[in-house]
């Protein structure tokens, strides 16, 4: 073991050599290796955060779907019901149109009733006073006898 | 290739020989030729193949993560960027496991002395007489291309990691605060000498046994790469057996020169660690 200036050389390029390594190479690179571990990381919850997103979209579109068949299935009950009623609205109106068709109907053939009668007994009256003009054998004044005549008429 | 040696003796010496520059005796400046000179050189010459390859490789790994540092975002990382920042996260993570503080120094001194380390033992995988052979070819006597298996690399290492500690320790605790660590502990004040003298050997184990760990596993290493490559002029047997025992070795060796690059880490963060605990 020969000790020389050696010794002395290689100190004096240890020191440069760790002084360029702990300037230039270990600072960049270290730096670079956090960056890239903040990096991942943040990744990483960016993921987790698009999950948990991603589920709360789901749990509230299920959620909507719900609401959405509950109201479709209100608005069909309430079809339902408007469509009954209008049923029965147009039954009870046709029933009421009926009704007065009916009381319509009733009348006029009341009137023609009427009418008929009126006729008949018009005829009646003048059978009865062509009877009675045959029966007398005289022509009986049907002006002056007017007033019995409607008093028959009336009694028919 | 020990073939050209006179005997396998001096193959070895020959592969445990720097090739240093320095003052010969003689007073002319160059480079030595064989240990003897080496000593006559005295401190003030210097390894030049320890340094290259330690430069070098330095370099390298300067380069390799600094291109990776550019290159740096936080879209998903492709290839060697990959590689790199799996590399940083796992020392990241040692230091912060074994250090408490928050000193911005102690990771990137972790990362290079990891790196580094590693790829100066990683020398001693290439076969033991290439590089040392292509160096011959050009005129070169002597190369030791693996500088971790130099002392004065191990020591230059761990002596800048001791004067460290001593500075964060003086800074953290002060130099009172410092002094009683040593002085105090683990007897009463009045033991003193006692303490100081045990506490000092620990302080001063810290350095020399980071270095030599590291050069002896790496030396030891080296050693036997080196007798095995001496089998090679041994015959066909000898030479087939060799190659099998090398494989066995280098495979061997990957875990062992990651575990010494990893302890001379770990054991730094602890150290420093140590030194910047307050509430001791």
């Amino acid at each position: 073991m020969n000790f020389n200036a050696t010794l002395i050389g290689q100190m004096i390029t240890f020191v440069v050599f760790v002084w360029f390594c702990m300037k230039y190479i270990w600072p960049p690179l270290m730096a670079a290796l956090e960056e890239r571990n903040a990096r991942i990381s943040e990744g990483l919850a960016a993921a987790q955060r698009g999950q948990q997103d991603l589920e709360e979209a789901q749990a509230k579109v299920g959620e909507s779907i719900n609401d959405a068949k509950q109201q479709a299935q209100e608005i069909i009950n309430q079809a339902q019901k408007r469509a009954n009623e209008i049923v029965d609205e147009a039954k009870d109106a046709a029933r009421d149109e009926a009704d007065k068709i009916k009381v319509a109907a009733t009348a006029d053939i009341d009137q023609q009733v009427n009418s008929a009668r009126e006729h008949l007994r018009k005829e009646v009256s003048v059978i009865a006073l062509a009877g009675a003009e045959q029966i007398l054998k005289r022509e009986v004044d049907a002006n002056a006898h007017a007033a019995v005549l409607d008093d028959l008429v009336a009694q028919i | 290739m020990a073939g050209s040696y006179a005997n396998s003796g001096e193959y070895i010496k020959h592969h445990l020989t720097n090739l240093t520059y320095g003052q010969k005796a003689d007073g002319s400046w160059g480079i030595a030729h064989g240990a003897d000179e080496i000593k006559e050189m005295g401190f003030w010459s210097i390894n030049l193949d320890s340094m290259l390859f330690s430069i070098g490789l330095g370099m390298f790994f300067l380069w390799l993560f600094h291109k990776a540092a550019k290159k740096a975002s936080t879209d998903a990382p492709t290839g060697l960027q990959n590689f790199i920042e799996m590399i940083v996260e796992f020392i990241d993570d040692s230091v912060r496991g074994s250090f408490s503080g928050k000193n911005p120094l102690v990771a990137p001194l972790a990362m290079t002395i990891f790196i580094w380390v590693f790829l100066m033992n990683f020398m001693d995988l290439i076969p033991v007489d290439l590089i040392p052979w292509l160096a011959g070819l050009l005129g070169v006597p002597y190369l030791k291309v693996v500088p971790s298996t130099d002392p004065n690399i191990t020591f230059g290492m761990s002596l800048t990691v001791f004067a460290l500690v001593i500075y964060y320790s003086i800074k953290m605790k002060g130099a009172g605060g410092f002094f009683a660590e040593l002085a105090f502990h683990p007897f009463p004040k009045f033991m003193m000498p006692i303490n100081l003298v045990l506490e000092g050997v620990t302080l001063i184990a810290k350095p020399v046994s980071l270095a030599l760990r590291l050069f002896g596993n790496l030396y030891a290493g080296e050693m036997i790469f080196i007798l095995i490559a001496l089998m090679y002029s041994g015959g066909w047997i000898l030479g087939i057996s060799g190659g099998f025992l090398q494989l066995g070795w280098a495979i061997f060796h990957i875990l062992i020169i990651t575990l010494q690059a990893f302890i001379f880490m770990t054991l730094t963060i602890v150290y420093l660690d140590m030194a910047s605990q307050t509430d001791h």
